[in-house]
């Protein structure tokens, strides 16, 4: 379930800096959020998919991301083209589709992929614990990531609770339903689960409290940036600012 | 429901981001440092809880449990959630990591002011405490819901109906997740009273 599919390759994206992809991810979706004409987010959504075959993703896992977007996509252009006035593009019966509705909804999906694209590449490429890492290297105040790593540390054995507490009320004929029986039943269940954690949490603190910790993090990952790296990172800055000003100069549509 | 990248202007994006950050302060400054581990093993267990779909007549909706989070950790609730949407988003891409600061924001803020506002119920055994908690959890959706449909429409006034459509699909969601929260803190108050701050 938390597997972080795209987080163990060996491709030439993993070899990057994990600070360098954090950076690069911030500046280019920084660009694609502000860009407004069709033409330089369809360029975002190249550079982004060229970033994305540098990391090489597992196809299925890339897949159940992007239907993770699908839903709110489709309630775009459900909506938008339908109800936004202009003149007409596709008549349908009685209801209208306008060319500047499915130009703000084709704008939306273009920068939404772009943005999802990138990050997948960039972040979702190095694991959670990699990720507070880097994040502190780069002056995010210690306890967050500290709160951050716990949190992340804690998920799997908490999910392993919920699924056995799962199995026990499945195995006693359990169907969850919209009575008021269910309800009780699965506000139980979470209700147990909170308690578990709330041990849980004690037992920990008290588990690290006697090996000294300290509320610093010691790291087993090392940063470590070469020259290339910040090479890369100085070109993708610099590319996401000419495509601010490209996007500008409206130089297509 | 979580905003989907692409879709929002880069001022609404700032603004979120500003606003997440001010309360993701605030609520790290209340966490005294014994209590961190506590609020990293709640905000995990409000995410292992969101994975949890509930049905509702013919289709079911995952819990939230942003309304719990503002009732058991008060301002807590910021970094808990802002916890949460990150893991999701780096797991999932449910929401995104540069929406991140506006989805907290929706999340967050109703549920600070509304476990704020319905904590003190808490503490009367039987009907007041169930409608408090009732309240307290269907209100925090709904919020989270008027908050989303706020970003979309500062960011478009084309985007109107989808906000519509968007403040909609929250109700049913919301009176779910309203009795779902009130049976939670009827057995917490039972259970574990301490953890509600009764005993």
């Amino acid at each position: 379930m938390f597997d972080e599919p795209f987080a163990h390759g060996k491709a030439p994206i993993h070899r990057l800096d994990p600070r360098a992809r954090l950076l690069m991810g911030l500046a280019f979706c920084l660009a694609v959020a502000s860009v407004k004409s069709m033409g330089s987010a369809a360029l975002a959504v190249a550079v982004a998919g060229a970033l994305l075959a540098a990391a090489a993703p597992p196809l299925p896992a890339l897949l159940r991301r992007l239907g993770a977007i699908a839903g709110f996509l489709l309630m775009l252009w459900l909506t938008i083209p339908w109800v936004l006035p202009g003149p007409p593009a596709l008549v349908w019966g009685p209801v209208t589709a306008s060319w500047p509705g499915i130009h703000l909804a084709a704008l939306a999906t273009l920068k939404g992929l772009a943005i999802v694209l990138a990050t997948t590449a960039l972040v979702a490429s190095m694991t959670i614990a990699t990720l507070g890492h880097a994040l502190s290297a780069l002056g995010t105040p210690t306890r967050l990531v500290v709160l951050l790593l716990f949190t992340y540390r804690h998920i799997f054995s908490l999910f392993a609770s919920w699924t056995r507490l799962w199995d026990a009320a499945r195995l006693r004929g359990f169907i969850p339903r919209t009575t008021s029986h269910s309800y009780h039943t699965l506000a139980t269940m979470v209700g147990v689960l909170l308690l578990r954690a709330l041990d849980q949490a004690h037992r920990s603190r008290e588990a690290m409290l006697l090996r000294g910790f300290t509320g610093q993090l010691a790291s087993i990952t090392l940063l470590q940036a070469r020259p290339r790296d910040w090479g890369l990172t100085t070109a993708f800055l610099l590319g996401s600012v000419a495509l601010v000003i490209l996007d500008a100069l409206h130089p297509w549509p | 429901m979580h905003i989907a990248e692409g879709v929002l202007s880069p001022i609404v994006l700032a603004s979120g981001g500003v606003l997440t950050a001010a309360g993701t302060a605030i609520g790290m400054r209340h966490i005294k440092e014994e209590h961190l581990m506590i609020v990293a093993l709640l905000a995990a267990a409000f995410f292992v809880a969101s994975l949890v779909h509930i049905p509702i007549g013919p289709a079911s909706a995952h819990l939230i449990m942003n309304g719990v989070a503002g009732l058991l950790l008060g301002w807590g609730a910021f970094p808990a959630i802002l916890m949460g949407l990150t893991l999701q988003a780096v797991f999932f891409q449910y929401g995104g990591l540069l929406v991140l600061g506006v989805n907290t924001w929706n999340m967050a803020a109703p549920a600070v002011l509304l476990g704020f506002l319905c904590r003190p119920w808490l503490a009367r055994p039987g009907k007041g405490r169930a409608t408090a908690a009732f309240a307290c959890g269907a209100g925090s959706v709904l919020g989270a819901g008027v908050m989303a449909a706020l970003a979309l429409v500062f960011t478009e006034e084309g985007f109107l109906r989808a906000a519509q459509v968007l403040l909609v699909a929250h109700l049913p969601v919301a009176v779910a997740e309203g009795f779902v929260t009130a049976l939670l803190v009827q057995f917490l108050a039972h259970a574990r009273p301490e953890a509600l701050g009764l005993s």
